[in-house]
């Protein structure tokens, strides 16, 4: 493991620099074309600048940044106590110092990422809809997934390449609109009369840099991430020693039609299947952050002997047809016999009406209602800020005494979660 | 004064040795420690479930009292041993184990139960709760395998001597029960 958490280290690095000289270039070149040749030295620092500051934005809430814009919302273990409990066996069994923060998106597309800056400053989020999906053994693999990108500190590289990759593009977005605006060279063009050639052809370089800047860096990240995506998908089948899980619920998330609202370009590498896919659509392009998901299904199944790093760098010769190395040799060399374990028999084949219910239901509670059930099978459900202190079931007509104290207590923990 | 410095330098390196061996013997040994105590944490979580749902099911359940009687004894006896050697321990779990899977088992016959709410989320805590013990007992094994090694490799196996470092015992299972990780069906 320890070589694998070195590797992802050093290619963090590596990106970090990469996407630095991509934006300090962007800079140097949109300020040359705005402000002549001194102009170069002004975008240069302004880029350094915004460098730095981005860097250490992403360093230190990064996180908080992400699970904001994907509209994630921190709750406790009474909102929905399996996904407690699975996101805490998999801290053992991953051995990780401590919990990561559970959060669940208000979405009903099924998806689920992870992010933070080392394993003991992390949190998982997982949509309402893939909740209410999956049974507790794709849970638990989807989790394991996630986990496995803290454990392989996959997630500040991620959290970083995100936040990184969102400022480029706002740059160059802001640069090509500046542009059409005023139309070209800018006002400073015309003083240098000397110089205009040599300006119009900075500009030329600057607007090709700025439309291919952002591709670029996607390029770049990607190019480092779908390694990590099968190396996560092998520590998960490992933790959970039942690969049948993850390769069951990434089928449910193949399936998927809806998109997921609060997800973009910037944040779609973070997600366990690319959230921007729609149904139909081949995955197979060089941009995309995620190998196309029938793959990863194909290798899981195909881990006859056992649950180990070495059976998936197996199934993953025999599905891919040629050897290249997804595991790094040493884990390969150790040559652990993981067994598999059998699956539970919990199979979650609900109608579609009561899954919409359940999703309802959870996407309630994550917003601070509490539900009381009356005796004749109706849930009476109180929105928070409820004060009636006693309340006739709509049903049957038996009287309610309303948990208030426990509305209270639901209300301030979420007003608490806000302010932090 | 060569000599001096000769045999200085010998003696230091002695000590260094000593004192590196020494320490990381102590620093696997709690490691071993500290793992033990986080199986030793989810014992006791399902000894306290237990009588829960006892208490839930034997309204449901009147015709399966002797089940219900093997899971308290076989509860009673894992906390006898709780204090006794890692073997004991793990033999005693075992058989609890086996009860309940035979309790699992039969809750099949029983669909009223199934729809409790109380008992749902019971479950869902006991399932969780044997997870938790089969992945740190993983965790354990590996820890106690690095810890016996150390003691008997050469050098350290000097030091591992001179001060009474003992070999620990694998927390392992005992019934074919338990060797498939729990099975719960409901």
């Amino acid at each position: 493991m320890w070589q694998i958490i070195q590797s992802n280290k050093r290619k963090s690095v590596l990106l970090f620099i990469l996407i630095g000289i991509v934006l300090l270039a962007l800079g140097a070149l949109v300020g040359a074309s705005f402000f002549g040749e001194g102009g170069f030295i002004i975008g240069l620092s302004f880029a350094l600048i915004l460098w730095t500051i981005l860097s250490s934005v992403s360093y230190f809430s990064g996180s908080k940044l992400l699970l904001k814009i994907s509209n994630a919302t921190e709750v406790s273990k009474n909102v929905h106590p399996q996904l407690f409990n699975v996101v805490e066996e998999m801290t053992i069994a991953a051995g990780l110092p401590k919990m990561p923060k559970v959060y669940i998106i208000n979405d009903q597309a099924p998806n689920a990422f992870a992010t933070g800056r080392d394993p003991s400053n992390c949190a998982v989020a997982i949509t309402a809809g893939l909740l209410t999906q999956l049974n507790r053994d794709e849970l638990q693999g989807v989790i394991a997934h996630e986990i496995a990108h803290i454990k392989n500190r996959d997630i500040l590289f991620m959290t970083f390449a995100g936040v990184m990759l969102g400022s480029i593009v706002l740059i160059s977005q802001i640069f090509l609109r500046g542009m059409w605006f005023t139309g070209g060279g800018g006002r400073y063009k015309s003083r240098d009369s000397g110089g205009g050639q040599a300006q119009m052809i900075i500009m030329i370089v600057a607007i090709v840099f700025a439309i291919l800047s952002p591709i670029l860096t996607q390029m770049l990240y990607f190019a480092i991430s779908r390694r990590r995506e099968y190396l996560a998908d092998a520590s998960g089948a490992r933790f959970t020693r039942y690969p049948e899980g993850l390769a069951s619920a990434l089928e449910k998330l193949s399936q998927n039609k809806y998109t997921l609202k609060s997800a973009n370009k910037v944040t779609a590498g973070l997600f366990i299947v690319n959230p921007l896919n729609k149904k139909g659509m081949k995955l197979s392009d060089l941009t995309s952050t995620h190998p196309p998901i029938s793959e990863r299904i194909k290798i899981l199944r195909n881990m006859n002997n056992g649950a180990g790093y070495n059976d998936y760098q197996l199934a993953f010769n025999k599905v891919k047809n040629k050897s290249s190395a997804i595991i790094p040799s040493s884990e390969i060399k150790k040559a652990e016999r993981i067994s598999k374990r059998e699956g539970s028999a919990d199979d979650k084949t609900m109608s579609k009406k009561k899954t919409q219910r359940e999703l309802g239901d959870l996407m309630m509670n994550v917003n601070g209602y509490v539900f009381l059930a009356c005796v004749c099978g109706l849930k009476l459900k109180f929105p928070p800020g409820f004060k009636e202190p006693q309340v006739k079931c709509p049903k049957c007509g038996r009287e309610h005494k309303v948990p208030l104290a426990e509305l209270a207590a639901v209300t301030g923990a979420i007003n608490e979660g806000v302010k932090k | 004064m060569t000599v001096l410095i000769i045999l200085l330098v010998v003696a230091a390196v002695v000590v260094i040795f000593f004192v590196s061996n020494y320490n990381s013997l102590v620093r696997f040994r709690n490691q071993v420690k500290n793992a033990w105590s986080q199986i030793d944490v989810q014992l006791k979580r399902r000894h306290d479930l237990i009588p829960n749902l006892i208490e839930t099911v034997k309204g449901y359940m009147t015709h399966e009292k002797e089940t219900l009687e093997n899971i308290t004894r076989a509860r009673s006896e894992a906390m006898k041993a709780s204090s006794g050697s890692v073997g004991d321990v793990a033999k005693a779990e075992s058989s609890l184990s086996g009860a309940m899977g035979q309790f699992y088992v039969v809750v099949e016959n029983y669909p009223d139960l199934k729809a409790n709410e109380n008992f749902l989320s019971l479950q869902e805590e006991l399932t969780s709760t044997e997870n938790k013990i089969s992945f740190s007992r993983q965790n354990y094994n590996d820890q106690v395998l690095f810890y016996n090694n150390k003691i008997e490799m050469f050098p350290s196996n000097i030091i591992a001597g001179m001060f009474n470092f003992t070999k620990d015992e694998f927390f392992e299972v005992k019934t074919e029960a338990e060797r498939q990780a729990p099975k719960v069906q409901f």
